[in-house]
């Protein structure tokens, strides 16, 4: 079965299999490898992705059911020439550090701030709930973001 | 035709037979696919049904999802949504996918039976409505058959305004119940309990609301003797999440608790 819907503002078409999940498609179909696959149900945040403009774990969406859909994933969000303002600030910040759970971090984060441009840092603990970062690395993550909210960041 | 994307109920119902698998926000059936327990090989996909994504008054329909819900919903359900795993799970999850899981621990399903809501259930020849209670048939086990949709959650029209819902886990956020449960006290001093998670479908504590409901102004030896009934009347069991016997603790406790809120 081909499924066709936008990725990253681009028109794919792509062949599917039922019932594999929109990540596996988006890593191993369309060469897409930002999104990572780690848990596989929902606990981790890392393969985050904004479907129809809601922020998703893209390894719960089934990739059949994309059809017609607008999907942005972690390499949609800024450029190697313009980061996008989250990018920025937790490159700054020193906000990595194995680097596997930033993609997620970096679209929760951007979805947070397209919806709230301002967010509390209660509203950005919230926001990330859902995004797991084994490092523990989440204080330079929660500072890099809070520069964001507060538009300090450089 | 492997996957359907019906927009509207009836052609949902056209094509729903055995075999064929419903998919609403997909934050459960793809973990069990994820992980080899189940596969598809016939879906309806719901996520084009604008109506049902219509929520009037104290109809809810079966496409609301918890982010709706946590934002516009009454108290007790509000509070349960807003614990409902992560912001990307509330995004995509629904309180009609979370009633065709029917997990024990779905943290939807004590407001539902502490108010007495009613399910409806259409197929392509008629649409009907149970109760709560008639509707969760066992672990993940419900009413549901093969050729009808979960299509709306009815909530009574007079809610009583205190009314409390409570969650115990291991973590603040993307925690699956150990316990839940929610409380609610009508003017006249009624009191509702139900609980999750401590039995194969969700329950009500009659006993602890019987004695409590009799009492106007519950004394600390009363909510002592609340809690011990509510202890008592759940049927917990042991699994990795834990035991029988916490959990039954923890009940009593945590109906407590929420009394507590609902008499402030």
């Amino acid at each position: 079965m081909i499924v066709e819907f936008s990725v990253n503002g681009e028109q794919v078409s792509a062949p599917v299999t039922l019932p594999g999940s929109l990540l596996d498609l988006l890593r191993d179909g369309l060469g897409l490898p930002g999104s990572k696959d780690a848990c596989e149900q929902g606990e981790c945040g890392s393969c985050s992705v904004i479907l129809d403009g809601e922020l998703v774990c893209s390894c719960l969406v089934m990739a059949a059911d994309v059809a017609g859909s607008s999907v942005t994933t972690v390499e949609g969000i800024g450029s190697e020439e313009a980061l996008h303002p989250v990018q920025e600030a937790m490159h700054q910040a020193g906000a990595v550090q194995c680097g596997f759970c930033t993609p997620g971090f970096v679209v929760a984060a951007a979805d947070l701030f397209e919806r709230n441009p301002h967010p509390t840092q209660t509203e950005i603990r919230e926001a990330l709930a859902g995004n797991i970062c084994r490092c523990t690395g989440y204080g330079a993550i929660l500072r890099a973001l809070e520069r964001v909210a507060t538009g300090s960041a450089q | 035709m492997e996957i359907a994307h019906p927009t509207s109920v009836n052609e949902a119902l056209a094509g729903l037979t055995e075999g064929v698998t419903p998919l609403a926000g997909g934050t459960d059936l793809m973990v069990e696919v994820n992980f080899g327990h189940a596969r598809p090989v016939q879906v309806v996909a719901l996520r084009r049904i604008a109506e049902l994504k219509e929520w009037e008054g104290s109809r809810i329909g079966s496409g609301v999802t918890w982010r709706r819900i946590e934002r516009d919903g009454p108290t007790a359900l509000a509070e349960a949504a807003r614990t409902v795993g992560s912001p990307q799970i509330r995004n995509a999850g629904t309180i009609g996918g979370n009633l065709g899981t029917a997990s024990p621990a779905g943290d939807g399903h004590p407001f539902l039976a502490a108010v007495d809501a009613t399910i409806e259930l259409a197929s392509s020849t008629a649409t009907r409505t149970l109760p709560w209670a008639e509707f969760f048939v066992g672990v993940k086990k419900t009413a549901r058959r093969d050729d009808e949709l979960i299509t709306a959650v009815n909530l009574p029209g007079n809610l009583p305004e205190r009314q409390a819902f409570g969650k115990i886990g291991v973590r603040n956020a993307m925690v699956i119940a150990t316990v839940c449960a929610v409380v609610t006290r009508a003017d006249d001093g009624r009191v509702t309990v139900a609980l999750g998670s401590v039995a194969p479908t969700p329950i009500r504590a009659p006993r602890g609301e019987a004695m409590i409901s009799s009492i106007t102004s519950p004394k600390d030896t009363d909510l002592i003797e609340f809690q011990r009934l509510v202890s008592d009347e759940v049927r917990p069991i042991t699994d990795h999440r834990s035991t029988e016997e916490y959990r039954r603790h923890g009940a009593g406790i945590l109906a407590r608790r929420l009394l507590e809120r609902c008499l402030r």
